[in-house]
Parts: C-alpha cells; sequence; structure tokens
C-alpha cells in the first residue's frame, strides 16, 4: 500500500482512524497532514462527503416511495418504506404524547441516517481507502498512504456530536414552547429538592440547579458518545481483524454478523432515546 | 476528541435533511397509509353491513315466500270450493232442465197420444158405419142411430 515506507500495524491502524482533513492554510487550501495546526477550522471531508451522501440517498429513496405513494394496493417497494415509517410512528406514538409535525420526521431522519451511516462498517475495512488510495495516486499524483478515507461516519465525534447538539437544542426549545421559559427555569431549580418553606426552598436551588443541570447534559452526551463508542470499537475490531491476514474471513464474517445487531440496534437507541428526551422535555409534570 | 468544523457541517446538514423529511417524505407516506387504514376500516364495516343487511333481506324473503305459499294455498282452496260449487249448480241445473225437458216431452207425448186416439176412435167409427151400412144394406138414417154409434165409438 505504501511506496517506500514501512508499513506497521500500528501505522495502518492509525492510518485506517485517520479523517481525510482539508483546512485553509494562509488563505490557500490544505489537506491532512497540513492542517495539524489548523485548529477547529478543520474540515473532514471523508465524513461530510459520506454522511451527506448517505443522507440524500435516504431521502431520495424515501422521497421517490412518497410521490408514488398510493393509498390503494401498495407495490413491494413502498411496503417496505411503510414499514419502517409506520415502525418509527408507532415508537413515536406509544412514546410521545404531545402533538408534534416535527417528531416522527425526526426520528425517521435518525432511524434511516444513521442506520445507513452504521451499515458503511460492513463493507470490508480496507476496500474503499485502497481504492481511494489508488485514485489519488493515479489520478492526483499524491502518496497513496496520504490519502486517508474514512468510510463510516458515525465513527467521526464530530458526526455523532451535531446529531446529539441538533437533538439538545431540540430539547430546550421544547422545553421552552410547552413550559414557558419561567417553567423551564423552575424545573432546573425547584427539583429535585422542594419544600413548602420559601427561604430553605432559596438555599436549596444551587443544589438543584447543578444536579438538574448534569441531567439535562449529560443527555446529549450519553447520546453522542454511544454512538460513537459502539461505531468506533466496532470499526477498530474490523481493522484489527483485517491485520490477521487469512485468518481473517471466518473472524470477520463472525464479526459482520455479530456488528449486524449493534447496526441496527444503535440506529434504533439514537431514535428511540431522541424521542424519550423530547417527550421529556415536553411533559409538563416532573 | 477533536470536535472541529466538520459538527458544523453535520449540524446544518442534520437540520436541513430533517426539515426535508419533515416537508416532502413523512406526511405523503404517513397520509398514504392513514388513508389506506380509513379505508379498510371502512371496507370491513361496509362487509359487516352487506352481512347484517344480507341476512336480513334473507329472513324477509323466506317471510315473503311462507306468506306466497300460504296465499297459493288459500287461493287454490278457494278455487277447489268454487269449482265444487259449480259443478254441484250445473248438475243441479241440467238435472232441472231434464226434468223439464222430460215433462214437455211427455205432456206432449201425451196430447199425440189422445189426438191419435180420438183421430183413430172417429175413423174406426166411420169404419163401423160404413161396415153396419154395408151390412145393411142401406144407408142408415144418421141421426136416427147416432146413439148406438155413439155407444160403438166408446166401446173402441
Amino acid at each position: 500500500m505504501a511506496a517506500g515506507e514501512e508499513l506497521t500495524l500500528s501505522g495502518h491502524i492509525q492510518h485506517h482512524l485517520t479523517n481525510a482533513k482539508m483546512c485553509t492554510v494562509d488563505g490557500s487550501v490544505a489537506f491532512n497532514k497540513a492542517c495539524s495546526e489548523a485548529g477547529f477550522w478543520t474540515w473532514h471531508v471523508d465524513t461530510l462527503a459520506w454522511s451527506i451522501g448517505l443522507g440524500l440517498l435516504f431521502l431520495w429513496v424515501f422521497r421517490s416511495a412518497a410521490t408514488k405513494a398510493t393509498t390503494g394496493v401498495p407495490g413491494k417497494f413502498q411496503c417496505f418504506i411503510e414499514m419502517v415509517v409506520e415502525l418509527v410512528a408507532t415508537n413515536v406514538k406509544d412514546t410521545y404524547h404531545g402533538k408534534s409535525k416535527l417528531i416522527a420526521p425526526l426520528a425517521l431522519t435518525i432511524f434511516v441516517w444513521v442506520f445507513l451511516m452504521n451499515l458503511m462498517d460492513l463493507i470490508p475495512v480496507d476496500f474503499l481507502p485502497a481504492f481511494a488510495g489508488f485514485v489519488g495516486e493515479q489520478a492526483l499524483g499524491m502518496d497513496s498512504h496520504d490519502v486517508y478515507m474514512k468510510i463510516v461516519p458515525t465513527t467521526d465525534i464530530n458526526l455523532t456530536a451535531a446529531l446529539a447538539i441538533g437533538v439538545f437544542i431540540l430539547m430546550i426549545g421544547y422545553s421552552i414552547r410547552i413550559k414557558g421559559v419561567l417553567g423551564f427555569i423552575k424545573e432546573l431549580t425547584l427539583h429535585p429538592f422542594s419544600s413548602k418553606n420559601v427561604p430553605l426552598q432559596i438555599i436549596l436551588i444551587p443544589a438543584n440547579l447543578l444536579l438538574e443541570t448534569i441531567a439535562l447534559v449529560a443527555k446529549p452526551f450519553s447520546l453522542a458518545l454511544r454512538l460513537f463508542g459502539n461505531l468506533y470499537a466496532g470499526e477498530m475490531i474490523f481493522i484489527l481483524i483485517g491485520a490477521v491476514g487469512l485468518a481473517q474471513l471466518p473472524l470477520h464474517f463472525v464479526w459482520a454478523v455479530f456488528h449486524i445487531l449493534v447496526i441496527v440496534l444503535q440506529a434504533f437507541v439514537f431514535m428511540m432515546l431522541t424521542i424519550v428526551y423530547l417527550s421529556m422535555a415536553s411533559s409538563d409534570n416532573h | 476528541m477533536n470536535l472541529n468544523a466538520t459538527l458544523l457541517g453535520e449540524l446544518i446538514a442534520f437540520a436541513v435533511f430533517v426539515l426535508f423529511c419533515m416537508k416532502f417524505v413523512w406526511p405523503p407516506l404517513i397520509n398514504a397509509i392513514e388513508a389506506r387504514q380509513k379505508k379498510i376500516a371502512d371496507g370491513l364495516a361496509a362487509s359487516d353491513r352487506a352481512e347484517k343487511d344480507l341476512a336480513l333481506a334473507q329472513d324477509k324473503a323466506k317471510d315473503q315466500l311462507k306468506d306466497a305459499k300460504a296465499q297459493a294455498a288459500d287461493i287454490i282452496e278457494q278455487a277447489k270450493k268454487r269449482e265444487a260449487k259449480m259443478l254441484d249448480e250445473a248438475v243441479h241445473k241440467a238435472n232441472a232442465e231434464r226434468e223439464n225437458i222430460l215433462a214437455i216431452g211427455r205432456a206432449e207425448l201425451e196430447a199425440e197420444r189422445n189426438r191419435l186416439r180420438e183421430e183413430l176412435r172417429k175413423q174406426v167409427a166411420a169404419l163401423a158405419v160404413a161396415g153396419a151400412e154395408k151390412i145393411l144394406q142401406r144407408s142408415i138414417d144418421e141421426a136416427a142411430h147416432s146413439d148406438i154409434l155413439e155407444k160403438l165409438v166408446q166401446e173402441l
């Protein structure tokens, strides 16, 4: 793979775990290693490209089903799409009791998008990076070892954090919309320790605020880190299995079969927790 | 953790995807599903109703059939009665007619017989008179012997 460069196992793994970066250095666009000093304004182009590509794939597939949707006898494709929609709709209906036009499509987007991104994990780990390296070498004259390609967007903390922050913003938005600013502040300050005695209650406010804030902030953290951790670990094991030569074939198969479970489960868990958190944010009684 | 600008890009992408899904993907799909559910529910209700209607109609048809049978039996009964009555009347009438015709015939026969007998008697009387005239070789005074002639006629 690497021309002239010694290929070590840790180097191989490191190569697999590095995103393709893009940034501007001194007013011009720079890539990968040149971006090590760019700090926050670095873009992971592989994560962005794969995730947006998969998101568009999801929207295109579902949109084409939606435009052809018939209330009569549905075709097989429409049946499949409706099964997914029905699954999401049932879970939303069971968990979220308010009225919202946003929750269900949000849950559907999260479920299918995260599922598709997780699914990239099942493509053998070396295929697309090696292909990208080949293309980079042939077309752009780069050293193939300098071409990075991480194809599972959910193994990038930036993506899972972006999803979690999006959900977090909605949680706060729903809290304020349903309970009002004052109600939201009350919820953060008057629980879980409450007292009828006003001065005592005032003394309890800092403790309440601390606990409730931690409880609130822990939700997006847990969302982001759960998805990232599961997929990162899965990816890591695929990479390690990929490094053991021919013995990888049965091992890869076993781990892939097991990983199918993780892929669906993590997408489902992210969706369910999003619904649950938004449901909690919208419910008035604490 | 190396959080960077990718996060912002993904956040925007996420928001756009969710909005697109909310506007153009979710409503038509869920509407189609719900419309079909309603259709199916309506269809089931309609089939239930039709089943009930069918049972009702069958009951009604059965009742009507029973009524019609009863009516038919009635009519047949009446017809039979009338037929018997008419037959009876006709027989009576025919009998009466027969009696009538027989009576008339008998009367005519009687009259004819009487007439014939009268005529016969007259001819026999004439014959007797002629015979007597021949026997006596002379004419008999009809007026003088009319009592004998009368007696003779009576005896014939």
